[in-house]
This record gives structure tokens, sequence and C-alpha cells, in this order.
């Protein structure tokens, strides 16, 4: 008989990347339902632009590349980092936001690299920092948590108001938007509704964190790295508390505000972007962790997750090469 | 006894049960015994006999010219028809001269007699036994025996032997451990005896369990001394560099061997083969072969003479079934695939794994990589397969070297861990064997670079020696110059003195100066 003789090993991964990519999907869907529930359905339609406009980029970016385009496509890759930048989005940001920011992630953050597994910044992150900066009106103005808000909006009114910009009668984009409560840290007067307004912010964290912690229990995700992100935030909070306690904010609320366990789960974990080796991997966590405090405390940015992600992947490629394991026998 | 960790390793499904569920079972004699002449390390042995002649069982039939490799013994009595290229149990299907004997079915064999008390010889005899007895490594390497147990830079303090056959569907060292203890047990006492070790430990995996029961009841027997020590289920224990560091703590340095850390390891297998020798004279003529796998009908271990045609054992474990796809040589982990099935076993085959359809993985294509980590973490040698991966694939050998390529034992660990589906160790046998090629490269450059210089040495040397010589002949003739002016002057002065008249004076004379 005649056998074909392929290479060992022969036994089947137990793990393939597009199952990874679909089980990191499924894990942000507390933190979406979270904030479908406190901002209204304005998260979902951004979902939906983000998805569109990242996997169309990405079809014709593999089509101008000559690429196999449907398994890459089909990948879960680009609808994650779709996702991943949407839920960073204001939820009524116009629609030309997230499709831009979407494409602009998957071409150049993506693509033009070499596709995934090639580049050096996590995607989404980079399609947030490049809308950040050139668009900071529309990108600061999130809405109200729903317990706050006057009048929530409807799905047809939240439609009607991202792709049309128009509100029902009687009310303005200024009246429904809010500063995000880590935005009023720079604004001293506001900061007695700090607690109050961080409430709708906990829920979301709390969301997150949930489909963080299923991640590390399914083993999809390194632990160093949201232990390291988030015990050096605290630290650093915890050190800027005790200097001047009468000055919030709390540790707590650093934990839970903003984007903290978004990023410290699902953003500073993106392997391809991340540090590989363990001790990489704490220095990476715990770097993102400490530049989200001092941009928060001392930036010109309301939130600081996507910079330090974006400076921390900067220094990966040094993190691996100082930080190499002793290899048996050396 | 503490028992130490490696980094990394997987739990991989055993599938031991496959293999033994039937007893073992007595191979039947073939009607042809093929024994390829290729050698460990590129060496070709030479035949010892020649065409028609007839040869018994247990007779020496091919020999390693420069001794480096154990010779080759028949495995039953019968006619030398051939030696000739056949086809070798390699995935490349390459040829190589082989000698086939054609068996006469009287099994007639050489008388052998074994020494009667190991401990009055000298391990130096004893080590020329084992190697005239034609025992390698059973493990799967097939290293000269008798060289591994030769004498070190450093005393053996500790004897490992190796039961922990750790690759999924292998089980023949289980068998020969459940029906064969003792002999396993006295092989030990032999090679302890050889090395001068201190201790003497036997591992096995702590899931083998009627192994671990066999060996304690054949050790109340009297054959103490020996500890046996049951292991983690894990794979890669059963690797040399694991078992010694489980068992040790010791790592083998880089670029060594377990010796220089006074370890010697050896598989169950190999030890009693060596009881066999010492004790009884029997040359390694047969050893234990699982043949399993959903491809074959009956799966079960066989003792097998070498040089069985492998095709001979699929038949005898009920043939193949509708679903055999691909016949493995070793196991899922570090086995390889064979071309086709009219191949001889040799001595370092311990399993034919016949996989049928579906029961490992079809060759898919491989995902970019997401530099996911899973592979650093299964590592057994802690390398980081994925920069590896990465160096060899874009040919920065230089760097793959950095991250210490060589080190890989080719365990398959990162493959199976990896979610992209990279063939990372057939990236790293690649790299491994570019890097080889550039070494004998360089060694040849180096080679060539030094005989030019020792060329143009030798040639300046000459070309000074000629020059020497010359000024050595010029001397001298300048010397036998002088020496005639002197006598001619000489001459002249007797002439001046004497009446008789000189014809005229000597030319020279006026200029002539002191030598």
């Amino acid at each position: 008989m005649r056998f074909a003789t392929p290479p060992s090993p022969y036994l089947a991964p137990a793990r393939h990347t597009p199952r990874i990519m679909a089980e990191v999907s499924l894990a942000l869907v507390p933190g979406l339902a979270a904030l479908v529930v406190q901002f209204g359905p304005g998260v979902l339609i951004q979902c939906l632009v983000a998805l569109v406009a990242a996997l169309l980029a990405e079809a014709a970016a593999l089509r101008l590349r000559g690429r196999p385009s449907a398994a890459t496509l089909w990948d879960g890759s680009a609808a994650l980092t779709a996702v991943l930048l949407a839920v960073s989005l204001p939820p009524l940001a116009p629609v030309w936001v997230a499709g831009f920011g979407a494409v602009f992630a998957i071409l150049v953050g993506k693509q033009l690299y070499g596709g995934l597994g090639h580049n050096p910044f996590n995607p989404a992150m980079v399609g947030y920092a490049v809308l950040l900066v050139s668009f900071p009106k529309p990108m600061t103005a999130w809405l109200a948590p729903l317990d706050l808000s006057a009048a929530p909006l409807g799905f047809a009114e939240t439609w009607n108001a991202i792709f049309q910009r128009e509100l029902p009668e009687g009310l303005g984009f200024d009246a429904l938007t809010l500063a995000t409560p880590l935005d009023s840290l720079k604004n001293p007067s506001a900061s007695a509704a700090i607690p109050s307004v961080g409430a709708g912010w906990a829920w979301v964290n709390s969301g997150f964190l949930l489909g963080g912690l299923w991640l590390l229990g399914r083993k999809l995700i390194d632990w160093r790295i949201p232990v390291g992100f988030l015990g050096a935030l605290s630290a650093c909070a915890l050190m800027a508390f005790l200097w001047d306690a009468a000055h919030p904010p709390t540790p707590l609320f650093h934990l839970f505000g903003g984007a903290t366990m978004l990023g410290a789960f699902f953003i500073a974990t993106d392997p391809v972007t991340a540090a590989t080796t363990p001790k990489g991997r704490w220095i990476h966590g715990a770097g993102c962790g400490a530049l989200v405090f001092a941009i928060r405390a001392y930036g010109g940015y309301p939130d600081g997750v996507a910079f330090a992600v974006l400076l921390m992947n900067l220094a990966a490629p040094t993190l691996d090469h100082y930080t190499r394991p002793r290899v048996y026998g050396t | 006894m503490k028992l130490w960790n490696f980094h990394g390793g997987l739990r991989l499904d055993g599938h031991k049960q496959d293999s033994t569920q039937l007893p073992p079972r007595t191979a039947a004699l073939p009607a042809r015994l093929v024994y390829p002449l290729p050698q460990r390390g590129g060496v070709l042995a030479q035949a010892q006999v020649a065409i028609g002649e007839r040869v018994l069982k247990n007779q020496v039939i091919a020999r390693d010219p420069l001794d480096q490799q154990p010779p080759l013994h028949a495995a039953s009595s019968g006619f030398v028809v051939a030696i000739e290229a056949l086809p070798l149990p390699h995935p490349s299907g390459l040829s190589d001269l082989c000698l086939v004997i054609e068996t006469d079915g009287a099994d007639e064999a050489l008388a052998c007699s074994g020494v009667e008390d190991f401990r009055q010889h000298p391990p130096a005899a004893l080590r020329r036994l084992i190697h005239e007895a034609g025992i390698v490594g059973l493990g799967g390497a097939a290293f000269p025996t008798a060289r591994k147990i030769a004498p070190g830079s450093r005393p053996i303090d500790t004897l490992i032997l190796n039961g922990a056959e750790c690759e999924p569907y292998i089980t023949c060292d289980d068998s020969l451990l459940r029906h064969h203890a003792a002999a396993v047990l006295a092989g030990g006492a032999i090679l302890r005896h050889i090395l001068g070790a201190g201790r003497v430990w036997l591992a096995v995996e702590n899931e083998r369990t009627e192994a671990l029961a066999a060996l304690r009841s054949a050790q109340a027997g009297g054959t103490g001394d020996i500890e046996i020590v049951p292991v983690p289920t894990l794979y890669p224990t059963g690797g040399e560099k694991q078992l010694i560091q489980v068992l040790t703590g010791r790592e083998v340095p880089n670029h060594g061997l377990p010796a220089d850390i006074g370890v010697a390891c050896l598989n169950v297998g190999t030890a009693a083969a060596v009881y066999r020798a010492v004790v009884h004279g029997q040359p390694l003529i047969e050893r234990i072969v699982t043949v399993t796998g959903r491809g074959v009908r009956e799966p079960r271990n066989f003792l097998a003479r070498i040089g069985t045609p492998i095709a001979d054992l699929i038949g005898q474990a009920g043939g193949y079934t509708e679903a055999a796809e691909r016949l493995i040589l070793g196991g899922p982990m570090m086995g390889h695939a064979l071309p086709r099935d009219d191949l001889p076993l040799v001595k370092a085959a311990n399993c034919l794994l016949i996989a049928g359809r579906g029961e490992f993985l079809a060759e898919t294509r491989a995902l970019p990589c997401i530099r996911c980590g899973a592979c650093a973490e299964v590592c057994p040698i802690h390398l980081l397969p994925q920069q590896l991966y990465w160096y060899s694939r874009s040919g920065q050998l230089e760097r793959a070297a950095d991250h210490q390529l060589s080190a890989c034992i080719e365990c398959g660990c990162c493959d199976v861990a990896c979610p992209s589906r990279i063939p990372l160790v057939q990236h790293f046998r690649a790299a491994k064997g570019l890097a080889a090629a550039k070494q004998r490269e360089r060694e040849h450059a180096d080679h060539a670079r030094q005989r030019h210089e020792a060329r143009a040495a030798r040639k300046a040397e000459e070309q000074r020696e000629r020059a020497a010589a010359a000024q050595r002949r010029k001397a001298n003739l300048d010397k036998a110059a002088a020496v005639k002016e002197a006598l001619a002057r000489a001459k002249q002065k007797r002439a001046t003195k004497a009446p008789t008249p000189s014809p005229e004076p000597h030319p020279a004379d006026s200029e002539a100066s002191e030598p």
C-alpha cells in the first residue's frame, strides 16, 4: 500500500485561531450589554457600522494584495477589531466617524503592515487614536448614562441621530451629551458630580471584567497582562489618592471608570501587538496601567487607554528582546 | 522521592489501551528478512556473508568497517539471496543497500553462551560483549549502547532506566515491563555494574499501573536496589532531558550529554537486551513493536524479528481497515510517516501507527501567527517558538541560533498548541538543516583557506630554503675561489723566491682581497 508522508506531529491542535477570535468576541457580550443598557441602542448601531466598514475594507485590501480572501475575511480578526473600536465610540457619533475609524484601523493599522499577525499596533486603537486627534468634538461627546438622561432615545430616533443627525423635536445634541466622568477630572468644578456620574460606567466596566475573567478561565489571554495593568493602575491611583485624599478620584474610580477593564482584558492583551515573553507581558501590562494613570492625571485627553496601549505596543519588540526566558541547559 | 517539573509539556490522550487489550504475541517467522546496511551517522555496514551463503540465526551478517556501530545479526537461518538497493524505512522513500535473507524455516541457531557472573568481568569486557551483541538504544534513537555506557569525563552517579513511554499510542515498553520486568531489572543491575553508578532509578509513567505492579512483584523476587519511580504522565516526560530534569532537577548542558552531569539514561528495552546479551549471550535480533491505530484491525504488541517486513506485521494484526490512510513509524508526535509498507523493521522501530481517516489532523493551510504565545507556554526547553518561526522563515539563521534553535528537541508540543496550525517543527527542522549545511560550508571554506594558507606557507618556506641554499652555494663558491686564490698567491710567492721565472703575474693578484 502507498501512503502520504506529511511531517509530524500529527495530532490536531486543540484550538483554532478563528475560534479564539469568536470566543473573545463572545466575551465582549456582557460589557456590550451593559453599554446598551446604560447608553441606549446607539452602541449596537456603531458596532454594525464599524463591522460593515471593517469587512469591506478588509475584503478590498485582500483583493488588492492578491490574497485569498474568504478564509481571512471570516477569521474573525477584522470583526473583532471593528467591535473593539465601536464600543470605544460615543453612541451617537455620526456614521462617518465609525466608518472612517474602522476603515483606517483595517487599512493602515493592519493591512499596510501585511495583515493579521504583522501589525505592530493594535488596529482598533489606531482607529480610535486617529479619530480622537482628528475629530475631537464628536469623539468626546458622550451620551449621559440612561438613568441621568432626561429623554432616552428609542432605536429609530438613535438611528436617525447617527445617520441623519436629526433629533426629535425640542432636543439638541448638547442637551443629550455629557462630558464623561474622566473628562470632568480635568474640570475641578464638575468634580462633585463624579461619584454619581461614574455609576453608569461602573456597570460597563463590570461587564467587561466579567468577560475578561471568562477569557482568563478559558486561558485565551495571559493573566499577567490584565493583572499587571490593573495592579499598576491601582498602585499609581492609590499613591495619588494617599498624597491628596481630599481630591478624588479614588483608585476604585480609576479601575471602574472609562475603558479600564476593556483595556486591561481586551485591548492590552491583543497577542499580536503585546509582548510575548512572560516577563515581557508583566512589564507590558504594568506599563499600560501606569501610562493610563499618567495620561488621565496629567495628559490632555480624557482617557488614556488607547494611547497607553499604543505606546506599549511600541515597546513590545524591545521588551521581548530583553526578557527572553533562560533556555533549558544554557 | 522528590520530583521536579520541567517547563510546559502537554497532557495528551494516550490511546494506550488500544494496543494493550490483546496480549502481546510473538510474530511469525517471515519468508524474507531484510537488513538495511546504512547505519546511524551515515555509516554503511559491510556484508560479512556472500550471496548464496547459508547463515544461521545469531550469526553476524554485516559490520561497520570502523566498528563505530555495532554489527547486524541474522534473526533466523536461511540463505542470503540479495545485497541490493531497496527502499529504506524513511519518509523520503530513498533506497540503499540492503541484505536479504530468505529464511529456511529451520530457525537453526549458532550456539551462544553468556557469562556466568557478570560481576566477575571488568566493565570494558562487558561493553565489548554488548557491542558485539549489536545492541543499540531501543527507545527510538538507536544510539550504540556500548558507546553510551563508555567511560566519560566524569563518573556516572545516577543510572536512569527510561520506561516513561510518553508518546501516545506506543506501548512496547509498557508491554515489556508487564511481561519481562525481571529481565529489565537484571539488565539494570548489569548496567549499574558497568557504569559504577551509585543509584539506579526506573521511571514509569504513573498511569501505567500494570507495568508498575509487575515491576514491584519482580523486585520482590530479589533484584532489589533499583528504585521504581512513578513519574507524572505528561508529554514529553520520556524525553531524555526532561526525564533527567524530573528525577534529578539537573539540566543537561546545551550541546552537552547526560554524562556531563553524571547521568546515564537508557531505555528499559535496551536494559532487557543487555541482560539477554550478557547472561544468555543473545544478540539483538528481535524487539517488541506496537502495531496500532484505527487503520489496523487488531492492534497489539508483537515480539518481532528485526528485518521482518512491516506489511507482514500488519497482516498478523488482522490487516488494514478500510479507513487506513497513513503509516507512521513511531508515535503521532515525533514519528514519521512512511510512504509504503514493504519496508523492513529496524532496531529503532518501536511502533507502527496506522492512522485511520479522521484520526489525525488532515493537512490544512496554516493561518498567520498571532503571537499568542501558546507555543512558548508548552515548550519543555523554554524556547520562544514563535520567534524561532519568524527567524527561520525569513532565513535569519544567526538570530535563530541566538534564540537557541539548536536546543529544540522537536517534540512537537508547539505544533499541537498552535491555534494557527503552523507546522512549526517542520520549519525548525528545515532551519536546522540549513544551519548545518551553512556550518559545513563554512568548515569547507575554512579547510580550503587553511589548505591554501598551508600551501602558501610551504611555498614561501621552499623559496626561503632555495634562497638559503643558493646563498650557501654562493658562499661555498666564494670560499673555493678564495682557497684557489690563496693557493695561487702561495705559488706566486714560491715562484718569486725561486729562480725559476714565472710566466706572467696573476691578474687577480693586484685585486685580491683577504677573504
